[in-house]
């Protein structure tokens, strides 16, 4: 009875939102959300959990799983750098350009998404092998890509490309031209308008970018197995770690490798989200 | 600093934006440009600026020919319609992009950041980013940062065109009051006649990249060259007829022409709607019947809809407050209308609307 004197709003328009479903959609979410990803990531950790603490610290950090670590975080982190640039240029030069094939290009850039990685693998292990088209050049002059860390960077380089491309894109289509108009007239050259004012309005979207291509490459094993000949301690990446301790029937290892994974990349994804929001801090 | 634009022609394709046009902005002046979307007033701003390259003619600052300089070198404070603030950056930072690009002193910067700042009445707000302004905010930091770099111009885009209207009447006024402190030769593209009246020193009135007039906003107003000046600075009524013996003559009425000294079959007759008045009975023979459509008397004048069967034209007049009170004219109900004054336009002079 007392609520209805000291709530003066009418109960009808209390509860009414702008955007009716939330309690619906957000049902929803979360229910596809468990079922998807935090059930399955659960089941790994609860997995890893059967092994004791010794045990769990002798698969996940024994020399061979460091220098996996090693090799698919470094890798992934130098082919994302890489795909930053390459995309970024080829955003710049599909959405400022008009060129004979623009549009055919332009759909080419969605490709490695399509194409099934180990088809990539296959190609560029033949290709930088000895006798291989590239190969032929290069491996008299010393630099050897097939069964390098070289050749798990380029792979993952194509593997990743289209995201940054498809990140900055859109950004650099709704950029105002005035802006650079506005900068050459207060005296900006043509460089400083890049560094100060283009370049800072499609960072937020390039760090987007880099963070997806970053988490791709991580991820990736398709394409990265047939190149890299998995040498342990040289070119062995964490997840084909985890596939040759399935083969051994050691599953509880495996996941322990997993868990790692998992962890390191969920920091770096944190940190990296964290930058994004900083950087978009002014709008 | 005055600037000289002369015999400048500017094709976009097949469309001619500018046809060989010479115009003057004297040093100190406030100049306005006006006409509708399309007349080439924007493109003009562009090429002064030399953000657009003119295909024929010369643009000179002084007496200096600043035709092939880089926009960079030109010393050119310009304002665009949209602000075009760099997002990133804090007010006080942009405000100072200019003078970090020419490599001044923190201290100078800061300091003349203050007073720019000052200047454009946002103190305090040194540090929201341009999202966390209101649109009048905005321009008047993208003011402040044509400005810090000292320049010898000021072009202004359509400044207030964004803004709505209680802002774009503050702003107005503000920009007279700025000119009149710091009178350095300012031109600014509108389309909005009221504006162009109220801000400029004079007012250049363009159309399909030609200048229609150039005049001090009383004279433009108060004798427009042709009948499209008539007819872009605010509504006016139309009667055709013929000038015969220095009178025109419409219909049952006559107006003095004493302008037009050849006699013509064809003229036409400009009536603003505050040189009409309304009343019961008729004034004199050359009063028009008319009956009232609609009346809208709120605002600082009633507008009174009628409708003449004679010509068969609805006319517009403007009644003065007193005026309206006096008369309560009523919807539906016949009265008389007599043009007090017209200008009259025989094919001559007539450049077509």
């Amino acid at each position: 009875m007392s609520s209805a004197i000291t709530a003066p709003p009418p109960a009808g328009l209390k509860k009414r939102r702008v955007l009716p479903g939330l309690g619906l959609s957000l049902g929803y979410s979360i229910t596809v959300l468990t079922l998807l990803l935090f059930i399955p990531l659960a089941a790994c950790f609860a997995k890893a959990a059967t092994l004791t603490p010794s045990q769990f610290w002798a698969a996940a950090w024994s020399e061979r799983a460091q220098s996996a670590y090693f090799v698919t975080f470094f890798c992934s982190l130098i082919a994302a750098i890489i795909d930053s640039i390459i995309g970024v240029i080829l955003a710049w030069v599909l959405v400022r350009y008009q060129f004979f094939g623009k549009r055919f290009i332009d759909s080419l850039i969605d490709l490695p998404f399509a194409l099934p990685t180990a088809v990539a693998g296959l190609v560029y292990a033949n290709m930088y092998a000895e006798h291989g088209w590239f190969g032929k050049w290069l491996v008299p002059w010393g630099i050897h890509v097939a069964f390098t860390k070289l050749g798990i960077i380029l792979v993952l380089v194509f593997v990743g490309l289209p995201f940054v491309v498809r990140t900055v894109q859109p950004l650099l289509e709704t950029l105002d031209d005035d802006l650079e108009d506005a900068a050459e007239l207060l005296g900006a050259t043509r460089w400083q308008t890049l560094s100060m004012v283009i370049f800072p309005a499609i960072q937020p979207a390039l760090l987007t970018g880099f963070a997806l291509t970053f988490a791709r490459a991580i991820g990736e094993f398709g394409s990265v197995i047939f190149i890299s000949g998995n040498l342990q301690y040289k070119t062995e990446i964490a997840p084909y770690l985890i596939v040759s301790r399935l083969e051994e029937y050691a599953y509880a290892e495996a996941t322990a490798v997993a868990v790692v994974l998992i962890v390191i990349s969920l920091i770096l994804l944190v940190i990296i989200n964290g930058l994004e929001r900083w950087n978009r801090r002014y709008d | 600093m005055s600037i000289r634009v002369e015999q400048v022609t500017k094709r976009f394709g097949a469309f001619t934006a500018l046809d060989r046009l010479t115009v003057e902005a004297k040093g100190g002046e406030l100049l306005a440009l006006l006409g509708p979307s399309g007349s080439g007033k924007t493109t003009l701003l562009r090429i002064i600026a030399g953000l657009e390259h003119a295909d024929e003619g010369v643009v000179r600052y002084e007496e200096e020919d600043v035709t092939g300089t880089h926009p960079r070198q030109r010393g050119v404070g310009f304002v665009f319609q949209h602000y075009a603030l760099f997002r990133h950056m804090t007010v006080f930072d942009n405000i100072g992009f200019g003078m970090r690009i020419r490599k001044e002193s923190k201290q100078v910067i800061t300091q003349r950041v203050r007073e720019l700042l000052h200047l454009v009445r946002l103190e305090g707000l040194e540090n929201r980013f341009p999202a966390q302004l209101s649109g009048g905010q905005r321009q008047r930091v993208a003011l402040a940062r044509a400005l810090a770099v000292q320049p010898k111009v000021l072009l202004l885009d359509e400044p207030f065109g964004a803004l709505d209207a209680k802002v774009r009447q503050e702003l107005r006024q503000w920009l007279r009051q700025l000119h009149d402190e710091v009178p350095i030769t300012t031109i600014f593209v509108t389309h909005d006649q009221e504006e162009a009246f109220e801000v400029a020193d004079r007012v250049v009135v363009m159309k399909s990249g030609r200048i229609e007039q150039v005049g001090s906003p009383q004279e433009v107003f108060d004798h427009p060259a042709n009948p499209f000046v008539m007819d872009f600075l605010g509504h006016v009524n139309v009667f055709h007829g013929r000038v015969h013996d220095g009178k025109m003559v419409a219909g049952g009425i006559e107006f003095n022409a004493p302008e037009n000294s050849a006699n013509a079959p064809n003229a036409t007759a400009y009536v603003r709607p505050h040189d009409v008045d309304l009343t019961r009975i008729p004034e004199s023979t050359e009063s028009i019947r008319v009956k009232i459509l609609q009346i809208n008397p709120a605002g600082a004048v009633a507008r009174v809809r009628c409708y003449s069967e004679e010509f068969g034209i609805t006319l517009q007049i403007d009644l003065s407050r007193d005026r309206y009170l006096a008369l309560k004219p009523v919807a539906g109900e016949e009265l008389f209308a007599s043009p007090r004054h017209a200008r009259i336009f025989s094919p001559k002079e007539d450049y077509s609307i």
